[in-house]
């Protein structure tokens, strides 16, 4: 499909010159690898670099992402232990965004395949073909994504993974940092065949800058749950963006729990084209100070009787900013669609922020759709309770500020990662008392 | 133990004068009652004593056992054994009601210095109170009064009392939307933790529960004061003759 014809200014076209003439073209790769770079270098161009008059990048200025060189973030001696790290899983490390196969674990085991990015796309006939690059170029409409669409041009490092049955345990991207000026690009692929089941799980601070996109293609009743946490990385600046397309009857949860960072942007684009599937996007955060979390959601039904949720929660204090873009879009026979989305902040003073952009745009009659957002304070009325009981002050607006937030951590099916969650939570909030 | 002395209170955000000079002194091992009409300042005079924000003393004194109540937190307060059971119970969807009770009866017990109780430990005693009041396992681990129907909110006040074992427990309109049954094992709840060393405070708008629960002292309050004290018969008459009539003799 041609990019609809439009008048873009100089700015955002020679920004998208910059970002891509910023990177080698990855050489060596296979004839389809290369076209999906070269059709995404033309979208990126055609399009424009990001600019904060852009419709969906009004609350959360682009700069950071696109200038060159990246601004350097301190590396933090790690603040507690590395999150999921009892955890049985297949181990897969990025040091500074490089793939780091002797910190890794084997890469395959019955029912599962995990293979680096650049293997992959060296491979003549290889099954990333049908995704890399093409569901985020589905992605781009109606809503521009070029930082998504600079990572399919240019992004070398990654994973991917293929799953044709139950994965005997979950796969566990690590990041790693050495270097505070890092700018990493990384890209992974993610297939479940019919009936298949993965859990993966993404933490560790990635880079001083990172743009890092998912592809994930969920069949016919397979069920992908994935579980990230951005964190430890006080300056971080992060754009994130996780292309999922849901076949009839299968299932994708996917659950973000945000600290730190100056600037943090998560894009979640959802489609489904089967019938009968569910899609939970959640996140988490919490910030202090010179802190913008943006989260951006796309979900398009194109089936019948399919269910979406987005619940996001964000407890923000000291001029933190949060920001949430949720779109459900329902075309036109996507009956008996299920939409609900939450958006909800805590503001811990008067100087944090919530800035939330609610949109439903439906095509179908016969369809269950709601949204809700709000932003306030701590209910006086609870800490009271809590503090007549002889709770201390502090500690009960701890208490109340997990509560808040256990609506979305809820959204993760397993009770063990749950309480990782809830613990790794407590910690963040016992190291920033005031 | 509870000695209040010509306590004027007003409302913050109104400037409205609530309590205008309130006298009362409770002892040790008395159980007292304080009625009175809607509006006379009975729920006020208990949030002021538990400490909650939105309200000015301009003149008076509250002391718990030598103690100025109005110099400290609530938590303190609480910690000195001030109890205050809520007319209205408050939900708080993601907080555990078990989590809840250990979490304050461990900050009570630090802040005295004595030793906190593990899980373990507090289980057990929280199961052996919950018992004699009628709340099951799965009460204790549901969020704290999410979904809990008006008794049993009652009732998981009466437990965080048996649990905390305040000395001076406020009890504020207990027997609000309760039936007959569920006020019986409420009032049994209380009466089961009348003591020597401990006080109650009953704030009722009807003599009803005080069938239950016989205070030793009842004061009728109206317009900020305390206008009349008694016995329990002061109780009956109130329900003969309605607060007019009390009222009206009295003036």
């Amino acid at each position: 499909m041609a990019a609809p014809a439009r008048k873009l200014d100089a700015r955002k076209l020679d920004g998208a010159a910059a970002l891509l003439a910023a990177r080698p073209e990855p050489a060596g790769e296979a004839p389809w690898a290369r076209a999906a770079r070269v059709a995404a270098a033309r979208r990126l161009a055609e399009r424009g670099a990001p600019v904060r008059r852009d419709e969906y990048w009004r609350f959360t200025d682009p700069a950071s992402l696109t200038v060159q060189p990246a601004a350097a973030a301190a590396v933090l001696a790690a603040e507690e232990a590395p999150v999921f790290d009892g955890l049985d899983a297949f181990k897969v490390v990025f040091v500074d965004g490089v793939y780091a196969p002797d910190l890794s674990d084997a890469a395959s085991a019955p029912g599962i395949e995990i293979e680096p990015l650049a293997h992959a796309l060296a491979t003549d006939i290889h099954w990333a073909r049908e995704l890399f690059g093409v569901l985020e170029g589905r992605g781009q409409d109606p809503v521009d994504r070029p930082l998504a669409s600079l990572n399919t041009a240019r992004a070398s490092e990654g994973v991917a993974i293929r799953v044709t049955a139950r994965a005997p345990k979950p796969v566990r991207l690590v990041y790693l940092r050495r270097s505070a000026e890092a700018d990493v690009m990384l890209r992974h692929l993610v297939r479940l065949d019919a009936g298949a089941d993965l859990t993966l799980l993404e933490s560790g601070p990635a880079a001083a800058r990172l743009n890092a996109v998912v592809e994930a293609e969920v069949a016919d009743g397979a069920a992908l749950h994935h579980v990230r946490v951005q964190g430890r990385d006080r300056e971080r600046r992060a754009f994130t963006a996780c292309f999922a397309r849901l076949g009839a009857s299968s299932a994708f949860k996917s659950f973000t729990l945000t600290f730190n960072g100056r600037l943090t942007r998560n894009e979640h684009v959802v489609e489904f084209t089967g019938d009968d599937a569910i899609a939970h996007v959640a996140g988490a955060c919490v910030g202090d100070s010179d802190f913008l979390h943006d989260d951006t959601i796309f979900v398009t039904h194109d089936a019948v009787g399919c269910e979406s949720r987005q619940v996001f929660k964000k407890v923000l204090r000291g001029g933190a900013v949060g920001v949430f873009q949720g779109k459900i879009l329902v075309k036109p026979g996507a009956q008996k669609t299920d939409g609900y989305q939450l958006s909800q902040g805590l503001l811990l003073d008067e100087t944090a922020q919530l800035l939330a952009k609610p949109e439903l745009e439906i095509y179908a009659d016969d369809v269950k759709c709601s949204h809700g957002s709000t932003a306030g304070a701590v209910d006086e009325t609870a800490r009271f309770y809590l503090t007549s009981r002889g709770i201390p002050r502090r500690e009960a607006e701890e208490l109340l500020v997990l509560a808040f937030l256990d609506e979305a951590i809820a959204e993760v099916e397993d009770e063990g990662l749950r309480t990782e969650l809830r613990a790794r939570l407590e910690g963040w909030l016992a190291r920033h008392r005031r | 133990m509870l000695k209040i002395g010509n306590l004027h209170v007003r409302l913050e955000e109104e400037d409205k004068a609530i309590l205008k000079g309130v006298d009362l002194a409770v002892g040790a091992g008395e159980v007292h009652a304080i009625m009175g009409p809607n509006g006379s300042g009975k729920s006020t005079l208990s949030y002021v004593l538990a400490g909650r924000e939105g309200y000015e003393v301009t003149e008076g004194t509250a002391t718990l056992d030598g103690h100025d109540l109005l110099a400290i937190e609530p938590e303190e307060r609480a910690a000195l054994g001030l109890f205050l059971a809520f007319q209205y119970p408050v939900e708080i969807p993601g907080v555990g009601n078990l989590t809840f009770m250990r979490t304050a009866l461990n900050a009570q017990r630090k802040a005295r210095g004595e030793a906190e109780l593990n899980a373990a430990e507090f289980l057990k005693l929280v199961r052996a109170k919950a018992k004699t009041l009628d709340i099951d396992a799965e009460m204790l681990k549901r969020p704290l009064n999410v979904g809990f129907s008006g008794g049993e909110k009652k009732r998981n006040e009466i437990l965080q009392m048996a649990v905390l074992e305040p000395r001076m427990c406020i009890l504020d309109e207990t027997d609000s939307g309760l039936d007959v049954d569920a006020m019986k094992l409420v009032a049994a709840g209380v009466n089961a933790l009348r003591a020597k060393d401990r006080a109650f405070l009953v704030i009722t708008h009807y003599q009803r529960l005080l069938d239950h629960i016989t205070p030793d002292v009842v004061h009728i309050m109206a317009d900020g004061r305390i206008v009349q004290t008694g016995g329990p018969e002061l109780a009956l008459e109130v329900e003969t003759n309605g607060y007019a009539g009390i009222l009206q003799g009295a003036a």
